[in-house]
């Protein structure tokens, strides 16, 4: 390169220079053109493990959403829970005449719910904790889902959606958000996402708390051993 | 009572206890056991940080086969659905979650131990490739290990099965697909490995049967042979260099100690109290590790109708799958499919030639010279790679780049797929070309005996 001419190593150079600010800008940019062009936009959920606000959400999910959708892997009785008393449950929760240890299952068959559909309704116990993805967590989508829903002439129910294009779901929510303002639906659409949260793994409190417990007795072991280890290293060199 | 070792038996002092244990060994080579692999197994004095992966790799699968046993009692490897239209398989890891009491933890500690195992297996590996562990007269306990790791695969992939949900059923759908593009025998092995046109309820049992008790055996079988060829020979340490040369007049290796319990109480663990603070906090506080220990679509039953948009492997088959991905030229008019299948499975056999691959006079990477760890550094940085672009789609460019019309370098410098294709082809070259740069490479004068501690 050494004995080359001037004007060459010039234009070398500034090709080279314009590479790396083309390198640069797309280094820099490139994560917010990807968002503009094939990101799902998903709203933040407010997710809360406040015991009122997950007791609304269960009484909603009851009445609106388990008549078509089972959540056949929870039985009635982690609802005790969050707090609701076992009276309460078999007397107002319990819709379908069973016992309080039984699973929330739903009447309809599936042989039905395809007929009448087109898809069954999948079952929604674990809906929160499958949906999440790279876009956002399983919460943020129900959350964008169930406040999504868009009147739409060309499909059959009459009801489209703006994260699942053409879904076969009505807006099953319509008279809730119908018959109050947008921020209280949103409220609401709220406990009942925080809700489906719970419900994915009603554990998931004891779980954390238990684990405290575990890390801090590790970690006081592992300075017993740390210590005790040391012991058997003094005399060597 | 003859015995067969060298050992001196075991002497009662009059005790009841010790009467019992001088009965017991003198039919039993107890105290020749201990003393052989524990007490009077001299280890190198200057083990360091990565050798901590080989008891942490035992640690792993003592609690997977513990968790697995309770799994095992709870579980139903049925594919069929209940009245709510949920596989049996399904439900009941569901079942294991919610109502058998605890079993939520040990779900969790059983599918975090085994992401775990491997992060412990592939530190454990790069440990060998790092001092030349591997390196004659210890090309056995490589080989073995290298068989291992590949028990680990198929143990791990039968066990992604059964909690039957959209990606344990899709993932094996691609994965035996695979075998279908061997030539003359693949449709046929494919079926044979299924049991059926499709993944269905019989591969579910069938890798439920391998899962549980086939491969754990052998897996088993194999750890034992891992070990006693490693205290055949002697551990190797950090610089590489033989500590049997130099031995005092009891014929100990002078830079030794034993192994027991300088290392297994001295040194392991506390290791292994550090290990589970961090497994346990994964187990407890992101059993889900974002999607990558347990993915998100795997919480919806598997549904035979419904194909995935995207489908990826659990991250540590990621890099292999990837050198399976990167194959997509048709040589000798045999599908591509096929060359991805080689390409595959060559990326772990490769691993077992190691020992042979490997010429250079120094065997430590302390007294390696630079092309040695000039090509290591990328072969690290190009595995990661691999692995990561292995958990996207095709077609995926760094850094969320939109390929633009017509010529622009930054259309080839940034798209993952020509990544994979460049990094699987050096994968290969590294090993293959081996023996010729270990050869030239410049080493430092090895010292006679081990240098720190």
């Amino acid at each position: 390169m050494q004995a080359g001419s001037g004007k060459g190593d010039v234009q070398m150079k500034t090709h080279a220079i314009k590479l790396l600010k083309r390198l640069a800008a797309a280094v820099l940019f490139a994560p917010v053109l990807a968002m503009a062009s094939t990101a799902m936009h998903l709203d933040k959920a407010p997710v809360s493990t406040d015991q009122q606000k997950l007791q609304r959400g269960a009484e909603l999910f009851i009445k609106y959403c388990l008549n078509c959708h089972s959540a056949s892997m929870v039985r009635y009785s982690e609802l005790k829970k969050l707090g609701f008393d076992e009276k309460k449950i078999t007397e107002e929760l319990i819709y379908s005449g069973g016992k309080i240890g039984d699973l929330m299952t739903i009447a309809m068959t599936r042989d039905d719910a395809e007929a009448w559909f087109g898809t069954a309704p999948p079952d929604l116990s674990l809906m929160a904790r499958a949906k999440g993805s790279e876009f956002g967590s399983g919460a943020d989508y129900l959350y964008t889902y169930l406040r999504g829903f868009y009147k739409d002439e060309n499909r059959p129910t009459g009801w489209n959606n703006k994260v699942f294009d053409n879904v076969g779901m009505p807006h099953a929510l319509w008279d809730l958000q119908g018959e109050q303002p947008a921020e209280k639906y949103d409220e609401d659409v709220a406990d009942l996402v925080s809700f489906m949260v719970w419900m994915g793994e009603p554990d998931s409190g004891s779980r954390k708390k238990i684990g405290i417990f575990v890390i801090i007795f590790l970690a006081g072991f592992y300075v017993l051993t740390h210590k005790l280890g040391k012991t058997y290293w003094k005399n060597t060199h | 009572m003859a015995a067969n070792s060298s050992f001196q038996k075991y002497q009662s002092d009059g005790s009841r206890l010790g009467n019992l244990l001088e009965w017991f060994d003198a039919r039993f080579p107890l105290t020749s056991m201990w003393k052989t692999h524990m007490s009077e197994y001299y280890a190198p004095k200057n083990f360091n940080f990565w050798y901590f992966f080989g008891v942490i790799s035992l640690l792993v699968l003592v609690i997977q086969f513990v968790t697995g046993i309770f799994l095992v009692m709870h579980y139903k490897p049925d594919g069929t659905l209940n009245a709510s239209g949920i596989p049996i398989a399904f439900a009941s890891v569901e079942y294991i979650m919610r109502d058998v009491p605890g079993g939520w933890l040990i779900r969790y500690m059983h599918s975090t131990g085994a992401s775990a195992f491997f992060i412990a297996i592939y530190l454990h590996m790069f440990r060998g490739m790092l001092y030349g562990s591997y390196r004659k007269p210890r090309e056995l306990i490589w080989v073995t290990g290298v068989v291992i790791f590949l028990c680990l695969m198929a143990i791990a992939f039968m066990g992604y099965l059964l909690p039957w949900g959209q990606m344990s059923y899709w993932g094996a759908q691609v994965i035996i697909n695979l075998f279908s593009a061997i030539p003359l025998v693949g449709e046929g092995l494919s079926t044979l490995i299924r049991g059926d046109f499709v993944v269905s309820d019989a591969t579910l049992n069938r890798f439920f049967a391998f899962h549980v008790c086939a491969v754990p055996l052998v897996l088993l079988g194999l750890v034992v042979m891992h070990v006693l060829a490693l205290h055949e020979v002697g551990s190797n340490n950090p610089d590489g260099v033989e500590i049997k040369k130099f031995k005092d007049e009891k014929g100990i290796p002078l830079d030794s100690v034993p192994f027991h319990p300088q290392y297994t109480i001295g040194h392991d663990l506390p290791a292994c109290v550090i290990f589970l603070i961090l497994f346990f906090g994964v187990a407890f506080f992101l059993p889900e590790m974002g999607g990558y220990f347990l993915e998100y679509n795997n919480f919806l039953p598997a549904d035979p109708m419904k194909t995935p948009a995207h489908l990826a492997p659990v991250w540590y088959f990621t890099p292999f799958y990837s050198m399976l991905r990167a194959m997509v030229w048709n040589f000798f008019w045999i599908d591509a499919k096929f060359w991805g299948v080689v390409s595959m499975g060559g990326g772990v056999v490769i691993l077992a030639f190691l020992p042979w691959l490997d010429r250079s006079p120094a065997k430590s990477i302390r007294y390696r010279g630079p092309i040695f760890k000039t090509l290591l550094t990328i072969f690290v940085i190009g595995f990661v790679i691999l692995g990561y672009l292995g958990t996207k789609a095709p077609g995926y460019y760094f850094f969320g780049y939109t390929p633009s019309e017509g010529f622009n370098p930054l259309n080839i410098l940034l798209s993952g797929d020509i990544h994979t294709r460049l990094f699987t082809f050096y994968y290969f070259l590294f090993f293959l070309t081996m023996p010729y740069w270990s050869k030239i490479d410049k080493c430092k004068p090895v010292p006679e005996r081990v240098t720190s501690k």
